[in-house]
C-alpha cells in the first residue's frame, strides 16, 4: 500500500469518527441491527452449514479431475454436449475465480467457442456449490433451485443467442483439442470410492444443517431430533475413508484448500452480513438505515420496473463471493418481491464493474455489450416468471 | 534463463511466484522472472487453468501451485 492511500484510509475512518451522529436513535438501532444479524449468522450458519460446505468446495477443487470435464469444451466436441456441460460445469470448476477467466478465455479463443464460453462464464458464478447452498439455506429451497435451474437455462439461451449473432466468426476460427492442455492427475481411488466419499460429505451436511419443523411431530421432526447422532455417525465414517483411503498429501491439500476458501470467503461474508443489517435490518425489523418503503417502491411486487431495476442494479454492483446473499436477505425482508429477488440473483454475480472490464478485454467492446444487454434482459424476464409462480 | 508466472493475480499465484523466488535463491540460479496477468497473452501459452509456470517457453505445470523440490528440478533441467 502507498503512504498515500493510508494517509486517505486514516483520513475517512477520522472523518466517519468525527460526523457519524453516533447517538441518533435510528444510527443505534441499525448498527445493533448489524451485530444481532451477524449474531444470527455466526449461531445458525457457520457449523451448521457454512463450514461442511467449505469442507465439500475444498474437496471438489482437489478431488474431482477437471482434466475430465475440460475434454467437453474442446473444438471437436459435440455442440450439444458442450454447451451442456459449460451450463453445469460451474458447479465443479467456478469454485475460484481463479480458474473462471482463464477457463473462459481459453474455450473460447482454443477450444468450443464463443457460445460454451458464454454459457460456462455466465452460470459459474451462480451455481457454484457454496452459493447454491447458502442460497437455499438463508433464503429458502424455492430460491436455490430457482437460482441454479435459471442460472442453468439461461446459460445456454444467451451462450446460443451469442453464437447465433457471431456465426460467421466462429466458423473461421481455428480449434484445438484442449485435453493435452490440462495436466491428467493419475487416480488414486475407485470411481465408487471417490462417488461413496462425496455422498458421506453431502449427507452431513444435509443432516447438519436440518431445520426444525412448525410441528413437534412426524417424520421431519424425528429427523431432526436424532441429527446430531446422525451427522456424528456420518463423521465416523468420513474419519474411517479418510484414513484408510486418502495418503498423508491427500489430507493436508484437502484440508489446506478448505482453509484458504475459508479464509478468502469468510472474511467478506461477514462484512456483508454487517452491510446488510446496518443498511436493512434483519427481516421484519425495519431498523436498518435505509426506509423500507424506498425498497419496497424500488423493488417491491413483481412488475416490469422492480425487476428491471433489480436485475440493472445486480449488474452493476460487484457482490464478493456469497455476500449476495445476506443483502438479499435484508432486501427481502424490507420488502423485495421473490421475482426481482430472482432477477438479482441471477444478474448480480455473474456480472459486475470490474468483472465487466476484464471481459471485455477478452471479447472486445461490442460482444460485451450484448453479452450484458443479454443478462439483464434474461434476468428481467425470469424474476417475472419466478415471481408470478411463486404469487 | 527465462521465468514467465501466468495467472491474472489470484492467491495461488502470489504463492507460486513466492516459491519460484525461493527456489531461484536456493540454487543460486540467475533469471529474468516475469508475472504474465493479461490474459490474452496466457492464452498463448495453452494454459487454462492458472496459476502457470512457463521455464525458456516450456510450460511446466498448471493448475496448481507446485512444491519447491519440483520447480528446483524443473530450473536444474532447463538451467543444464
Amino acid at each position: 500500500m502507498k503512504e498515500v492511500q493510508k494517509l486517505a484510509i486514516l483520513a475517512a475512518v477520522f472523518l466517519a469518527a468525527y460526523y457519524i451522529p453516533f447517538d441518533h436513535p435510528q444510527v443505534k438501532a441499525s448498527i445493533t441491527e448489524a451485530f444481532l444479524m451477524l449474531q444470527e449468522y455466526a449461531r445458525e450458519h457457520v457449523l451448521h452449514c457454512l463450514i461442511p460446505a467449505f469442507f465439500i468446495a475444498g474437496a471438489i477443487a482437489n478431488f474431482i479431475s477437471q482434466g475430465s470435464v475440460i475434454r467437453y469444451f474442446g473444438g471437436a466436441a459435440h455442440k450439444v454436449l458442450a454447451y451442456s456441460v459449460a451450463s453445469v460445469s460451474g458447479t465443479v470448476l467456478a469454485v475460484c475465480s481463479c480458474t473462471v477467466l482463464p477457463l473462459f478465455t481459453g474455450i473460447y479463443k482454443k477450444g468450443a467457442g464463443l457460445g460454451p464460453a458464454i454459457a460456462f462464464l455466465y452460470s459459474g458464478p451462480a451455481i457454484n456449490i457454496l452459493a447454491i447452498i447458502l442460497t437455499a439455506r438463508v433464503l429458502g429451497w424455492q430460491l436455490g433451485v430457482a437460482r441454479a435451474l435459471g442460472a442453468v437455462i439461461f446459460a445456454v439461451v444467451i451462450g446460443l443467442i451469442m453464437n447465433y449473432l457471431y456465426q460467421k466468426e466462429e466458423e473461421n476460427r481455428a480449434s484445438v483439442s484442449l485435453e493435452n492442455m490440462v495436466e491428467q492427475p493419475e487416480e488414486k481411488r475407485s470411481q465408487w470410492q471417490n462417488l461413496s466419499y462425496f455422498l458421506v460429505l453431502i449427507l452431513i451436511l444435509v443432516f447438519a444443517a436440518w431445520g426444525r419443523p412448525e410441528e413437534a411431530a412426524g417424520f421431519w421432526y424425528s429427523v431432526y431430533q436424532v441429527k446430531w447422532y446422525m451427522v456424528g455417525a456420518l463423521l465416523l465414517i468420513l474419519g474411517y475413508m479418510v484414513w484408510r483411503w486418502f495418503d498423508r498429501e491427500d489430507r493436508v491439500s484437502w484440508v489446506s484448500s478448505t482453509w484458504e476458501f475459508a479464509q478468502q470467503i469468510l472474511p467478506l461474508l461477514f462484512a456483508g452480513v454487517l452491510a446488510a443489517g446496518l443498511l436493512m435490518g434483519r427481516p421484519e425489523s425495519d431498523a436498518g438505515l435505509i426506509p423500507v418503503e424506498y425498497i419496497e417502491a424500488l423493488v417491491g411486487g413483481n412488475s416490469l420496473e422492480a425487476n428491471l431495476v433489480a436485475s440493472v442494479l445486480g449488474a452493476l454492483m460487484y457482490f464478493a463471493t456469497l455476500t449476495e446473499v445476506p443483502i438479499l436477505q435484508g432486501l427481502l425482508g424490507s420488502g423485495m418481491g421473490q421475482g426481482p429477488a430472482l432477477a438479482l440473483l441471477l444478474a448480480g454475480p455473474a456480472l459486475s464493474l470490474p468483472n465487466m472490464l476484464v471481459i471485455r478485454s477478452v471479447l472486445g467492446n461490442k460482444k460485451t455489450a450484448i453479452f450484458i444487454v443479454l443478462v439483464a434482459i434474461m434476468a428481467t424476464l425470469s424474476g417475472m416468471i419466478y415471481g408470478h409462480i411463486v404469487a | 534463463m527465462k521465468v514467465k508466472i501466468l495467472g491474472p493475480g489470484c492467491k495461488n499465484c502470489q504463492a507460486l511466484e513466492k516459491e519460484v523466488i525461493n527456489a531461484l535463491a536456493e540454487l543460486g540460479v540467475a533469471a529474468d522472472v516475469e508475472k504474465v496477468e493479461d490474459m490474452n497473452k496466457i492464452m498463448e501459452h495453452d494454459v487454462l487453468m492458472t496459476p502457470g509456470l512457463v521455464i525458456n517457453e516450456k510450460v511446466k505445470v498448471s493448475g496448481r501451485v507446485p512444491k519447491i523440490d519440483e520447480i528446483k528440478k524443473w530450473i536444474e533441467e532447463e538451467n543444464s
